[in-house]
């Protein structure tokens, strides 16, 4: 960092393009209100950063809400061993290029046991990789706050979630002692061991998040633009063919069609949709008249109803 | 539309497609922000449901999650319509009991503009969680049950909502279908919540006779049931309610941190909570008092020129002055008030409520300090009237409480800006959040001088006392001067009245 900071340095042409719409503006200084006042109010913050859309904006958003300055805290991937290659390949590409500190973590058991979203079924899956897994990297680096791209739209137990949220020592979520949550008051205040998770971008559509995409030109993994690509259909979901770790089921066939993904996790457990939208106007166009939620997608949350407030009592994000 | 066409409307959308149809692409309003409302009344009054309803008939419900209504309607009603309350019921407990426990947050839009819509508990153990539901709302639809009436719940909700400054209200007077859709008892009913409207201050008021249930004046008219009413459906009044005005008050900027990234560069990072700023303006801060000149406003995408209420920026000012977290940045000609001593209106939110003479953390803006909560005045709910009464303010009472502080705060009256007028306090021993207030003034701190101690009370024009204050000499020792504004004849009369004493 230059020991002046010029105007004309400070100036980013880059960005300097078409002006957000109020609504846009709106949520964007909430956001960023969020990010300083958890970084000022906590000692040790951590941000999660799962590589999707999501993460994509609240990095962005971190970003902004710290310039001149660097992002004050690391970035955590609790990676499955499962993700897409994609997602890998542009993760190791934005920590370079944004000169972010980041931790990866894999849960070790998962590893050791052998523990696969084949064979241990997605719930038991998801359950040691993801919530063991962010439990054990939060414990290791003494995180007191954890920034997460949750939004209210998502899920109707998300939709009851506060930007402040607050769990015990053992990681758990109480939805029915949650803290009252008033005006843009947060109540940061905990004892050791406690923590929060705080939720900047809680008041966004996933409408929204594209739009933002749009207007501040945030890369994304490519795997949200529709392309042509192998797709075996399983449990009516459509999941990508292309990791050698995906082995066919009698009757199963590799198909190829024009495909992409309306959310990204893990791929055997995330499913792509029909579609040809190559790029971002397209995928909003889209999105606008879609009649279907962004979840359905997700296997995760389709094992039972009240499944993803269960997760997240446990500690889930 | 009819019962059995949304009925078929529900069976035709459980299927699992997943091509899109071909259909023109809506395009949501952008040109605002989202108006913001909640849904408040007393237990079962269909809270849940109308919002359902809303997301509904808006088309806000997806193929799949209406699938899983269907699912998890169960049994359903007499009418054969999904229980439209589990798509805001999202937790266990909640479904379990049929009743809201927390607050639910939805998005939705019409083609003339986007919602977000807060759908709060009923039940009275939960009224925290409907204050936090009202803390930020622009407008507060009020259910009442057409055969109950207003229930001393329902004057809860409505009083919480006014206090914390809502200023729009649609009383919806909802199963109407239960009571044979009786005009005479709409117009009870409203008659009755225009009484206690006026005991508020509340003059903004849409009374509507409501099925939730069936979709009766929420999105599509209620004419086929009740001919005789002909003003508008609910949507139609959230279409043209009005956002809260940003704030016409001077600036403020609550720092919430000091940015370093290089040796001689030092920015103070918040969000504008009131009026605006420009590079040359003088600013005050506080409590220090100390002066400095705004140089450049900063934010990532460029140097800007001014910022507004709302913006989240990084100032920098013209020189080296102690500036640190918790202190405020002000105009120079507008300040708010600087003191040890305020008299505030709050809500007590849990259990052990507010103990008098117990010692608090109070955060406003991002200022966290010590205060001493003493509880003077308690609303009767049934009377509407306030109660002189010291002592606990139980959970869920609205009371006035006496605020001191050991150190100088800084605020604005709630009613001239709702952000630095606004506080939560915070039990030192659980940590949890026990009260929201709403500052109402600053009590003199004249009391507390020695009283040998010699003292100027001077009557001047306001514009010159004006010019005085936004000196430096004066900003500096602003905590020390009491201050009042009155006519001209009222000033007179405290002259006459001193000069009678001595
Ligand atoms: N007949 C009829 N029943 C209704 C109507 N609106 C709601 N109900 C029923 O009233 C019951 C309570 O509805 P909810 O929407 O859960 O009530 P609520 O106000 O959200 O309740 P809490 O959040 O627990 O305070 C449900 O069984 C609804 O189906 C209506 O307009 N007509
Ligand atoms: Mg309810």
């Amino acid at each position: 960092m230059p020991s002046t900071l010029p105007e004309t340095e400070l100036h980013n042409p880059q960005t300097a393009k078409t002006p957000l719409d109020p609504h846009l503006k709106a949520l964007e200084n909430e956001a960023i209100h969020i990010f300083r006042e958890v970084a000022a109010e906590f000692e040790k913050p951590v941000m999660l950063y799962s590589v999707g859309k999501d993460s994509s904006v609240l990095l962005h958003l971190a970003r902004k809400a710290f310039y001149p300055g660097r992002v004050p805290f690391p970035l955590l991937h609790v990676n499955t061993g499962w993700k897409f290659a994609e997602m890998i390949a542009f993760r190791n590409d934005i920590v370079k290029k944004y000169d972010l500190d980041f931790i990866e973590h894999i849960n070790p058991r998962g590893k050791a046991e052998n523990v696969t979203p084949f064979t241990h079924g997605s719930a038991l899956f998801t359950d040691i990789m993801k919530t063991e897994g962010l439990r054990q990297a939060l414990d290791a680096g003494g995180f007191d706050a954890a920034f997460g791209g949750a939004r209210r739209d998502e899920e109707a137990s998300r939709a009851k979630e506060r930007i402040y949220s607050f769990r015990t020592p053992e990681h758990r979520w109480d939805p029915r002692a949650q803290r009252p949550e008033l005006w843009n008051i947060y109540n940061g205040m905990i004892r050791k061991g406690e923590s929060v998770r705080a939720f900047p971008l809680s008041n966004w559509t996933e409408v929204d998040i594209w739009r933002y995409i749009q207007v501040e030109d945030i890369p994304l993994v490519p795997l949200y633009y529709a392309k042509e690509r192998p797709y075996v259909e399983r449990d009516g979901m459509m999941i990508l063919a292309e990791d050698p770790r995906l082995e066919l089921l009698p009757g199963e066939t590799v198909q190829h069609g024009s495909i992409r993904f309306r959310t990204l996790g893990d791929f055997p457990l995330t499913g792509a949709i029909p579609s040809q939208a190559t790029n971002l106007e397209e995928v909003i166009a889209e999105l606008e008249i879609a009649t279907v939620s962004e979840r359905q997608g997700r296997a995760i949350d389709r094992d039972q109803s009240g499944s993803m407030e269960k997760k997240k009592r446990e500690g889930y994000f | 539309m009819t019962v059995s066409a949304i009925a078929q409307a529900v069976e035709a959308t459980t299927g699992t497609v997943t091509a899109f149809p071909a259909a023109e692409t809506p395009r949501l309003p952008r040109d605002t922000r989202p108006l913001r409302l909640i849904t408040c009344g007393s237990v079962d009054d269909g809270k849940s449901t109308l919002i359902g309803r809303l997301l509904w008939d808006t088309k806000a419900v997806k193929e799949d999650q209406a699938a899983t209504l269907r699912r998890d309607s169960g049994k359903q009603n007499d009418l054969g319509l999904p229980d439209f309350a589990l798509l805001l019921d999202g937790l266990q407990a909640e479904r379990e009991q049929g009743i809201t426990i927390d607050v639910a947050y939805r998005y939705f839009a019409t083609d003339k503009r986007s919602f977000i819509v807060a759908d709060t508990p009923g039940h009275e153990q939960y009224t925290r969680n409907m204050a936090t539901g009202a803390s930020t709302a622009d407008l507060a639809v009020l259910l009442v049950d057409a055969r109950t009436g207003l229930l001393e719940q329902t004057r809860r909700h409505a009083t919480i909502a006014s206090l914390m400054g809502i200023k729009q209200f649609v009383l919806a007077v909802n199963k109407f279908d239960l009571v044979g859709y009786d005009r005479a008892r709409f117009d009870q009913i409203t008659h009755e919540f225009r009484e206690l409207a006026v005991s508020l201050g509340v003059r903004q008021i849409t009374a509507i006779p409501m099925s939730a249930l069936k979709g009766e004046n929420v999105v599509y008219d209620g004419k086929a049931s009740m001919p005789w009413y002909e003003g508008q459906t609910l949507v139609e009044v959230l279409e043209l309610a009005t956002i809260r005005s940003a704030q016409t008050v001077g600036f403020r900027l609550p720092v919430q941190r000091v940015s370093r990234p290089g040796e001689s560069f030092r920015g103070y990072q918040g969000t504008v909570a009131g009026g605006s700023v420009k590079p040359g303006d003088s600013v005050v801060i506080l409590p220090s008092g100390m002066v400095a000149n705004v140089t450049k406003i900063i934010t990532f995408d460029l140097v800007r020129n001014a910022a507004v209420a709302g913006d989240a920026i990084t100032l920098v000012l013209d020189r080296q002055v102690d500036v640190s977290r918790g202190d405020m940045i002000v105009s120079i000609d507008s300040q708010p008030q600087v003191g040890l001593d305020f008299d505030a209106q709050l809500v007590a939110l849990q259990s052990e409520g507010i103990q008098p003479g117990r010692r608090y953390w109070l955060k406003s803006g991002s200022r966290r300090q010590r205060v001493t909560a003493n509880p003077f005045s308690q609303l009767d709910l049934k009377t509407g009237s306030w109660n002189q009464r010291t002592g606990v303010l139980p959970m869920n009472g609205i009371g006035k409480v006496h605020l001191s502080f050991d150190e100088n705060a800084v605020f604005d009256s709630y009613e001239q800006n709702r952000t630095t007028g606004a506080f939560i306090l915070i039990d030192p021993d659980t940590n949890n959040t026990v009260a929201g207030g709403m500052i109402t003034a600053k009590r003199s701190s004249l009391t507390d001088l020695r009283s040998d101690e010699a003292r100027v009370v001077l009557s001047l024009p306001a514009d010159l006392a004006d010019q005085l204050m936004a000196t430096e000499m004066f900003s500096r020792r602003r905590d020390e001067t009491d201050l009042r504004r009155m006519t001209a004849g009222e000033a007179s009369q405290i002259f006459k009245d001193a000069a009678v004493d001595i």
